[in-house]
């Protein structure tokens, strides 16, 4: 008796989230927590009720490092959520590859992506094997120098117009007491500053022929090796950024603690919710003021196979939400991001994002290095700039010969 | 091992205690499987070029050769033998200090005990944290000296890639001490009274005692602590994360980290594989001569 009771007991706590999850509530994961990407996110939410569906959020805090693998080992483990969010890329090719990802092909054609996703490369990351298997939301850009107006007067020097300027302007920085420039302590931050400084740089034919070609050569030789000592400049000025996450990086730069900050269009989310204005409180750099070029990495929501169906309909309904006009404008605009959709209206962006836009019509892009590199790869120069930031007896020889093992032994 | 060797006339080994035999069959069903089961798997599938998901195509031990080539694993490493080294002395040598004077008949005996102790009843991550405000120099121990007016007071071994792991092994030593000397105060309370009256008689003084007599009384009570330190010394992976997450830069990795970090971020099985290999080796290192003194070839334990 008393067993059975306590077997009913149990039962009711298994049932009770098959009751909860009803046919139509779609668990969305996805790691974005700052102030910004909060605001952003909830946008998409509301669009996605608004189809009388359930938006259920699984924020995962702690940036992509920490939330991918818990995404990864939902998915692989049986315990798929109903979409995810990937930066898109290489990050879930061989999910995909396993047959665990939905083909989206089906509402990609009846929406006619093809048309309308721009540019088209975008599209051709969420592409294996000739099918569809993600739905960008937004381009991100990484290459990207966010100063504060601030600091720079407090300093008594002009906001600089590019990177060499900047790199002038911070002796007088640090004599104000200033960091020059924040650099987070998390891992990515380091390898993206420095792909930021290499496309700046050296230029976009040397990044391709690095990340795309990887050409190790080209890894080995004399432009990289100015990237190098760029990157060494960097190192100097980014002493005393005592902080992990990037959004606490961000914020120096938003109280004037700190000059600038090597970041992508991300942060200007965390510069809105602060109340501070482009071109005012702050300046942004595309291409660090020297190279205006921007890549189009970004997000894209993945689709895990589902046996409910009921599910696997939410799921193109929210597949054809994230990509409706409406939502990308809201979304966005919030995120900080650029569409992915070149037929909607930006008329309320700000200066920052207008200049994103221009250099996007322009067509001067390159991809990201997510789209570029395996997580492997990634992972081995998140090691290596980490070490490089953190270590100032690591010679730029060592690192750019460290540098070019990486890319030769990537795949 | 004496299962074995049947035929001295004696009735079989096997069926002696059925029931108890047969009541521990799920138990030993589990051991095999998963342990050995998984550990195998581990070690088979470490040769493979396994990435996001595990894969049966045999590179040799190419896993192992990036593994030893890998700056950060080396530093990992060499971190593990930095922090195992002092963390086994200190925490042995400051845990047997404490019972020793715990066990001097003092009042409130008790609260001293729960007092010291207690660290060890927060887990590593609630430990690291508190530790990383301790030692965070613009709220911790550095800004309270220097409020105190010793204003050239600098004290911020998380933010110095050459210390950091000593600021770690402070954490480390706050949180496991009070564990030692509990075992160590039971190991005391188990000498007989009459050694140390014995010894007071021959007029050999207290620490020459415990040097000479206790201690080598405490033989099993010593390895027992050993291996309960050592386990946690190689698994130490937690108490890193909170405190520093491997930083500076990647001065406070460590091989447990490494092999989280290549399994899951850089979706490499096959590395983490090779990595978590390694570390196998490790505890085998220690655990093998341990497991041979206490219970091999027969003799009695001390």
């Amino acid at each position: 008796m008393k067993l059975r009771s306590l077997a009913g007991a149990l039962a009711a706590t298994v049932a009770l989230p098959f009751g909860l999850a009803q046919a139509t509530d779609l668990e969305v994961t996805h790691w974005w927590t700052s102030g910004g990407e909060a605001a952003a996110v909830a946008e998409l939410a509301k669009a996605f009720d608004a189809t009388g569906n359930k938006w259920v959020d699984g924020a995962i805090a702690g940036s992509g490092g920490t939330a991918r693998p818990i995404m990864i080992s939902r998915i692989t483990g049986g315990d798929p959520m109903g979409a995810t969010q990937f930066n898109h890329g290489r990050q879930a090719e061989e999910l995909v590859e396993a047959g665990l990802m939905r083909d989206l092909t089906d509402v990609a054609t009846r929406e006619n992506w093809k048309e309308i996703v721009k540019p088209a490369s975008l599209l051709d990351s969420c592409t294996i094997e000739g099918k569809i298997y993600c739905a960008p939301v937004n381009i991100h850009s990484w290459q990207w120098l966010w100063l504060s107006n601030a600091a720079f007067k407090q300093a008594g020097v002009p906001v600089p117009k590019n990177w060499d300027e900047f790199v002038a302007a911070g002796p007088a920085l640090e004599k104000a007491g200033i960091i020059p420039l924040a650099v987070g302590g998390q891992p990515w931050q380091a390898a993206g500053a420095f792909d930021v400084l290499m496309v700046a740089i050296a230029g976009k034919d040397v990044f391709e022929q690095v990340f795309a070609k990887k050409d190790e050569e080209v890894a080995a030789g004399a432009e990289i090796a100015k990237v190098f000592k760029a990157a060494d400049d960097a190192r100097r000025l980014s002493k005393g950024t005592n902080v992990q996450d990037w959004n606490q990086a961000t914020n120096l730069v938003i109280t004037g603690k700190a000059g600038g900050q090597i970041m992508g269009d991300w942060a200007q989310g965390e510069f809105q919710v602060a109340g501070q204005k482009a071109g005012v409180d702050y300046t942004c750099l595309p291409g660090l003021g020297v190279n205006e070029v921007i890549s189009t990495g970004g997000d894209a929501f993945y689709f895990p196979l589902l046996e409910d169906e009921e599910k696997s309909k939410a799921q193109e309904v929210l597949a054809s939400t994230l990509l409706n006009p409406k939502t990308q404008v809201a979304f966005n605009l919030k995120k900080g991001s650029l569409p992915v959709r070149g037929d909607v209206d930006l008329a309320t962006a700000n200066d920052c994002m207008k200049k994103g836009l221009e250099i996007l019509a322009k067509g001067n892009v390159i991809q990201g290095t997510d789209q570029l590199l395996s997580a492997d790869s990634q992972k081995q120069k998140e090691d290596l700039f980490s070490e490089f930031f953190a270590n100032p007896s690591m010679t730029p020889e060592d690192a750019q010969k460290r540098f070019a093992e990486i890319i030769a032994a990537a795949d | 091992m004496t299962a074995l060797t049947r035929g001295s006339g004696r009735p079989n080994q096997w069926l002696r205690n059925l029931n108890a035999k047969i009541a521990s069959i799920p138990m030993i069903l589990t051991a095999v499987v998963i342990f050995l089961g998984g550990t195998i798997w581990t070690v088979v599938y470490s040769f493979t070029n396994s990435k996001l998901l595990p894969r049966l195509s045999f590179v040799g031990l190419d896993q192992y050769e990036r593994l030893w080539a890998a700056p950060r694993w080396i530093i990992s490493i060499q971190n593990l033998a930095l922090y195992g080294f002092f963390s086994l002395v200190f925490s042995l040598v400051i845990g047997f200090v404490l019972a020793a004077l715990m066990d001097q008949k003092i009042r409130f005996e008790n609260t001293f005990r729960t007092i010291m102790l207690y660290p060890f009843a927060l887990s590593f991550i609630v430990t690291g944290l508190v530790w990383q405000w301790l030692l965070n120099p613009q709220f911790g121990i550095q800004s309270i000296v220097r409020s105190l007016g010793w204003e050239s007071f600098s004290f911020d071994p998380l933010y110095d890639a050459d210390i950091v792991i000593y600021g770690i092994l402070i954490a480390a030593l706050w949180q496991g001490t009070g564990l030692v000397m509990c075992l160590m105060l039971a190991g005391l309370r188990g000498i007989d009274e009459d050694i140390w009256k014995a010894a007071r008689v021959d007029g050999i003084p207290m620490w020459k005692t415990y040097v000479l007599i206790i201690i080598p009384m405490m033989r099993g009570v010593f390895i027992t602590t050993l291996v309960i330190i050592a386990s946690g010394i190689v698994k130490v992976y937690d108490l890193v994360v909170a405190q520093t997450s491997g930083g500076p830069g990647i001065a406070s990795e460590v091989p447990a980290k490494y092999v989280y970090d290549y399994m899951f971020q850089a979706q490499n099985l096959g590395q983490g594989f090779a990595a978590s290999t390694m570390m196998l080796i490790t505890v085998a290192i220690i655990i093998v001569p341990w497991a041979y003194l206490e219970f091999g070839g027969g003799r009695k334990r001390g």
